[in-house]
């Protein structure tokens, strides 16, 4: 799910706060990633590329503008999905999921999986 | 609504908000800044607060002047409401906005729109693939986040942004594998009749040759007047379809650079969301290519008691966009009658020829940097709106078939209708359907914006 990060931590330009690691879950993945940050740039410095899945082709989308303009790093966070990554702190203990597609309603008969109630479950 | 309205709302904290809701907090007005930002600052001040010296030694003066403004913020006795989303301002000036989950609303007796600009959108082949960026988005990922690319990136367009990205990171010593710039010669010479208003402006001139000569100096590879722009994608150790090089030519010879970040930037633009949901007049700007909103010279829209201030009503930069705040507030403060005319007159003097003084590079920052006509009005196989995934020849197909503006162009062919609400395509749509019909931008108009400017649920909206 990871691969090599596109991003990296800089020492003498990290923030105080952002010596601690925080653990979260991609995609049901434990992740160890800088804390005091926005989620997007935790997960670019994790080593995520891959935010979430166009809803009508599939393509794959990442962070393009990280100011909440541009809507490309949508993830949900802990259950509620369409989040900009961008514009949330990331905190210990979040659970990510990329997006994959259109966002869906609640209850999909047919996904058996824990967050099958969750929203968002194509192609998972 | 039975809450007392406040005096003034502000909408954004950079640096025109910032400054009028300071302005207007120090005459005694009761003030409520909202930003959808942890901190203050906006983009150009991002995480102004958080920074110590050596990050302020390699994010550079023009950085570290928003640290008094912020202070001075603080200071003030305006309330601040961080991380909140204004979702909708009515032409009654009431307020809606959305917070930790939760929706709010008050009513204001003045409105200020300080919204900002946005980086232009710079549709080219590929521009959708994860790891390509624009320069805004690395240079918050910098500021806000310390983050800087892995490996060495390329930075590909024209404006000071761009270069201004560029010098900080070789500051920070972070190695450029190129800047792939799309100025030619001919803008050069076309940017020489503005020369002269620019050597009045020669501070800020100087520090624009200043940011090049640091890239040139340390090596970084410059290709000039480089065209037919691609991206070229290739999957990642995850099977992801990302970024891998950037091909180009420069005079017609063919070059490639291999990259796994890509940072565009072609200028930036007014974010005009708001003004164009409230239905206020605005003009196409042909020398900055884009809409403004058409205001007095104090700000205001004609709504009444609505305001524009900084970016969001024409680009003009971080000083500009401060003074006008002032200004913006100077005439809320007369209004609400908390000074008279004559004393709003001669305390709006200074800031006044401090405008004029910030925007005297614009003309020749603009004309030398001009974005290419193939980089805002695409080929057919480029995608134009990202949300929906309708490209540059779907636009035109359209556009023969008899559609005449960006509204039909989104009912017939959904471009402009996904969560980014035309954000990322939306002057490109109107140029484009300009160029096919051969008519000025102005004549084709833009998106219909409605509220909510910010995707909000049901279940969100029914809490209010």
């Amino acid at each position: 799910m990871t691969s090599k990060p596109l991003f990296r931590v800089l020492a003498p330009l990290a923030p105080a706060v952002a010596d601690a690691t925080v653990q979260i879950w991609f995609n049901d993945q434990p992740l160890d990633v800088p804390g005091g940050r926005s989620v997007a740039a935790a997960l670019l410095a994790a080593g995520v590329q891959r935010f979430r899945a166009t809803p009508v082709t599939g393509a794959p989308r990442g962070p393009y503008c990280m100011m909440g303009a541009c809507f490309e790093c949508l993830v949900e966070i802990d259950g509620v999905p369409s989040r900009k990554s961008c514009l949330v702190t990331v905190q210990d203990g979040m659970r990510i999921h990329s997006q994959e597609g259109a966002r869906d309603l609640p209850f999909d008969a047919d996904q058996a999986s824990p967050h099958a109630t969750q929203e968002n479950a194509h192609g998972r | 609504m039975v809450a007392e309205p406040v005096d003034v709302a502000v909408i954004g904290a950079g640096p025109a908000g910032l400054a009028c809701a300071t302005r207007a907090a120090q005459a005694g007005l009761s003030v409520v800044l909202l930003d959808e930002q942890e901190t203050v600052g906006g983009q150009i001040y991002r995480a102004i607060e958080r920074s110590d010296a050596q990050r302020r030694e390699i994010l550079g003066p023009d950085y570290v002047a928003g640290a008094a403004l912020a202070a001075e913020f603080a200071r003030s006795g305006a309330a601040y409401v961080p991380n909140a989303s204004v979702w909708q301002v009515t032409r009654e000036r009431s307020v809606h906005y959305l917070k930790d989950g939760k929706v709010g609303s008050f009513e204001a007796k003045r409105v200020v729109l300080a919204t900002g600009a946005l980086e232009r959108p710079f549709p080219i082949p590929g521009w959708t693939l994860p790891g390509v960026l624009t320069a805004g988005a690395a240079q918050i990922l910098l500021k806000s986040a310390g983050e800087v690319p892995m490996e060495p990136p390329v930075l590909v367009g024209c404006g000071p942004l761009l270069y201004l990205l560029g010098w900080q990171y070789v500051r920070a010593g972070v190695p450029i594998r190129a800047l792939v710039d799309t100025t030619r010669n001919d803008d050069r010479w076309r940017a020489k009749r503005h020369l002269l208003s620019a050597l009045r402006a020669w501070p800020d001139l100087r520090k624009g040759l200043q940011l090049i000569r640091t890239l040139r100096e340390a090596g970084v590879p410059i290709h000039e007047a480089a065209d037919d722009l691609r991206i070229e994608g290739a999957p990642g150790e995850d099977g992801t379809e990302r970024a891998h090089a950037l091909s180009f030519s420069v005079r017609g010879v063919p070059q490639r650079i291999e990259a796994n970040v890509i940072l565009l930037h072609q200028g930036v633009v007014p974010n005009t969301q708001f003004s164009w949901s409230l239905r206020a007049a605005h003009r196409w700007d042909d020398a900055q290519l884009c809409f403004t909103p058409q205001t007095d010279s104090w700000g205001e829209l004609d709504v009444t008691g609505i305001f524009v201030a900084g970016d969001g009503g024409g680009i003009a930069g971080a000083k500009a966009a401060q003074a006008q705040g002032e200004v913006t507030a100077l005439a809320i403060i007369a209004q609400l009658e908390a000074i008279d005319q004559a004393t709003r007159d001669r305390a709006a003097g200074p800031l006044l020829r401090r405008l004029a003084d910030a925007r005297r590079i614009r003309p020749f920052l603009d004309s030398l940097y001009r974005p290419r006509d193939e980089n805002r009005v695409p080929q057919d196989d480029v995608v134009v709106c990202r949300c929906e995934e309708v490209s540059a020849g779907e636009v035109r197909r359209i556009v023969a078939l008899g559609c005449e503006g960006p509204n039909q162009a989104k009912s017939f062919g959904r471009c402009g209708m996904g969560p980014c609400q035309g954000r990322m395509c939306g002057l490109t749509v109107t140029e484009l359907i300009a160029d096919a019909r051969k008519v000025p931008p102005a004549s084709v108009g833009y998106y219909r914006i409605r509220p909510p400017i910010k995707p909000l649920t049901l279940g969100e909206l029914a809490g209010e």
